[in-house]
């Protein structure tokens, strides 16, 4: 640098003397990224207060409380309370990970462990081909598909375990068990995929380690691989739970749209996003029906938000056993 | 000295059974896939004629139905239009990660509420936009603009943290290389990160489209719907999605048909799309 000097009309010239190439696109360039990088955050929080504002109304009228733990919902009557649609949202997601996590996990196990390598790539994309079906078609296909063919074995279930809780009456075509199924398909890939991620990165010592003392595959995979994964399965299955509560378009086609808490797992039920969904075309006249559906869309965001942060808990910790165990390898 | 034990037939069978679940669990998560492409190709190509790509819907309850050449041409320009905001937005917010904020506090908080956004459900970012876009005033009704706007949110997470992959991946030797040289930074990236990161950014960018074009929720609060085909973005549009929304929910066998006939179509596009997607991104690893 000692070989650089600066003449008055401040262009730089260093030794022999080259014209040293100008800064100034170079800090531009640096404050724009940085900008975007910032204005990223700066709409999230916008959005989300904006979300708040517009939601007053309906939580000035009914209180915070009353809003979400009402459980009417009635247009008519102009009364919103939100509890039959969380708790509708809660039953379909649950149902979607009581069926599509032992799947999705099987799946991921199959596909690491135990599949001829050949097959392993054709398989995996066909998992991962469920995610590229959008959402509308998954409803369709329920619509047409799913409800009639299912409707006579749901209705024999119904009648032969009637003295289950939950269980029992006359089946509704759409209902809480076909939404929670439809959504299961649709959690499959994504679980699916992240446990495969995990469970790839399972040392080969560890595996190794079991084989050598005598354990058959099935044992192997117990003691090494699932214990070494279960933080990131976990993960994945917190991931699926947020895409199963924030699905909108699949599950109002095929969960009934009734605003009465159903006494059954097969009879109608609404979920918070449905509700959007359908009732945001007749609510455009009534501010407060509107500011009631917005408010619905932000316990649906909270929701899906805390439901995210557990995930992301869960996938760091994951990941950070993985540099430890790592580190200690090299 | 001890002998080698033998498996017990106990264990054996255990193991039989278990391995057997697991393959039976694989099987079990494509049957669905199975079913549903049978019944796509079947009641979607019996949809399908020149008629049927190349008219408007009509609208009409009696007599023809129409075809969904206004919802093609919708969903075509809303995400381009989408993919024109989320891509430099995404690549620039990547660039940013990788060459500048790294593990800084603002970097890392920035990746945090990237992941955030991946996790916000797509009906959410309709609403968002409906509010700030809509309610708000000052910017007129439902227009198609507003739905790619939607989209693009949707897809900038998607399109961020594919890129920041990409970009890590870039050798840092390349980095090092060209500042050695003299090279400002502006134009290192310009000339060497981004080219050699090319098939990457572009592989993120078609997953990041193929996940916007078959979002129905956000669309419903922005871009809505009309009969006709039309070019102005400043308009309401018909889009793919919506159309196969709403006509899920008439009780017509011909409009149904029409339904199954959108879905098929939209599948395959999102699926040229994904598969464009592949070939790049292997090429790239093969190079």
């Amino acid at each position: 640098m000692s070989d650089a000097t600066t003449t008055d009309d401040g262009v730089t010239r260093l030794a022999f003397g080259r014209v040293a190439p100008s800064r100034l696109p170079d800090r531009a360039l640096r404050w724009v990224l940085t900008g975007l990088a910032v204005l990223v955050l700066a709409l999230i929080a916008f959005f989300f207060a904006r979300l708040y504002i517009e939601a007053n109304p309906a939580f000035a009228e009914f209180g915070h409380f009353g809003f979400v733990f009402g459980d009417q919902w009635n247009v008519s009557a102009g009364h919103f309370g939100a509890w039959t649609l969380i708790v509708g949202t809660l039953i379909t997601s649950a149902v979607a990970l009581i069926i599509g996590i032992p799947i999705a996990v099987a799946a991921a196990v199959f596909l690491t462990e135990l599949c001829p390598r050949r097959l392993r790539g054709t398989l995996g994309t066909l998992v991962e081909l469920l995610a590229a079906v959008p959402s509308v078609v998954y409803g369709l296909w329920g619509v047409f598909v799913l409800i009639p063919k299912l409707r006579p074995a749901e209705q024999w279930f119904s009648d032969t375990f009637a003295f289950l809780p939950f269980v029992g009456g006359k089946v509704a075509g759409p209902n809480y068990f076909i939404g929670g199924l439809i959504l299961a398909i649709m959690i499959i890939p994504i679980v699916s995929s992240i446990s495969r991620e995990v469970m790839a990165t399972v040392p080969a010592e560890n595996k190794e380690a079991a084989l050598a003392l005598g354990a058959t595959r099935w044992e192997m995979i117990r003691i090494s691989v699932l214990p070494y994964s279960r933080a990131g399965i976990a993960g994945a299955a917190m991931l699926g739970l947020g895409r199963a509560i924030g699905e909108t378009i699949a599950v109002t086609l095929v969960i009934g749209n009734s605003p009465q808490l159903g006494h059954a797992i097969f009879d109608q039920g609404y979920t918070l996003a449905a509700v959007v969904a359908n009732e945001f075309g007749e609510a455009a006249s009534d501010p407060i029906h509107r500011a009631a559906l917005i408010a619905a869309g932000l316990v649906l965001f909270v929701l899906t938000l805390l439901v995210n942060l557990a995930a992301r808990f869960y996938v760091v910790r994951a990941e950070r056993g993985h540099r430890i165990g790592r580190g200690e390898r090299a | 000295m001890s002998e080698l034990v033998p498996i017990s037939p106990r264990r054996r069978r255990t193991d039989l059974i278990m391995r057997g679940i697991f393959a039976a669990g694989t099987m079990l998560a494509l049957v669905p896939l199975g079913f549903i492409i049978y019944y796509l190709l079947r009641r979607g190509l019996g949809a399908w004629s020149w008629h049927f790509f190349t008219s408007d819907p009509t609208g009409r309850f009696l007599g023809d139905p129409g075809g969904i050449k206004s919802a093609i041409i919708g969903t075509i320009l809303i995400v381009v239009l989408a993919t024109a905001i989320a891509v430099p937005l995404g690549i620039g917010v990547a660039l940013y990660l990788v060459e500048y904020g790294k593990r800084g506090r603002l970097a890392n908080i920035v990746r945090y509420f990237i992941d955030v956004m991946t996790g916000v459900p797509s009906i959410v970012f309709g609403l968002f936009i409906y509010i700030v876009l809509i309610l708000s005033g000052g910017f007129g009704g439902f227009a198609a603009w507003k739905g790619s706007v939607a989209l693009s949110l949707l897809m900038l997470p998607v399109v961020t943290r594919s890129s920041e992959v990409v970009l890590e991946l870039v050798p840092n030797g390349l980095r090092e290389a060209g500042l050695a040289l003299g090279s400002p930074r502006w134009r290192l990236i310009g000339r060497v990160i981004l080219p050699t990161a090319l098939p990457g950014l572009v592989t993120g960018s078609l997953l990041a489209v193929a996940r916007a074009a078959g979002e129905t929720a956000p669309l419903l609060f922005t871009a809505f719907a009309v009969n006709a085909t039309t070019f102005n973005i400043g308009q309401q549009m018909n889009s793919l999605p919506i159309q196969i929304f709403n006509d899920v929910r008439q009780a017509q066998d011909r409009i149904v048909d029409r339904a199954w006939g959108g879905a098929l179509t939209l599948v395959v596009m999102i699926l040229l799309a994904t598969l464009v997607a592949r070939l790049i991104s292997r090429r790239s690893h093969s190079a």
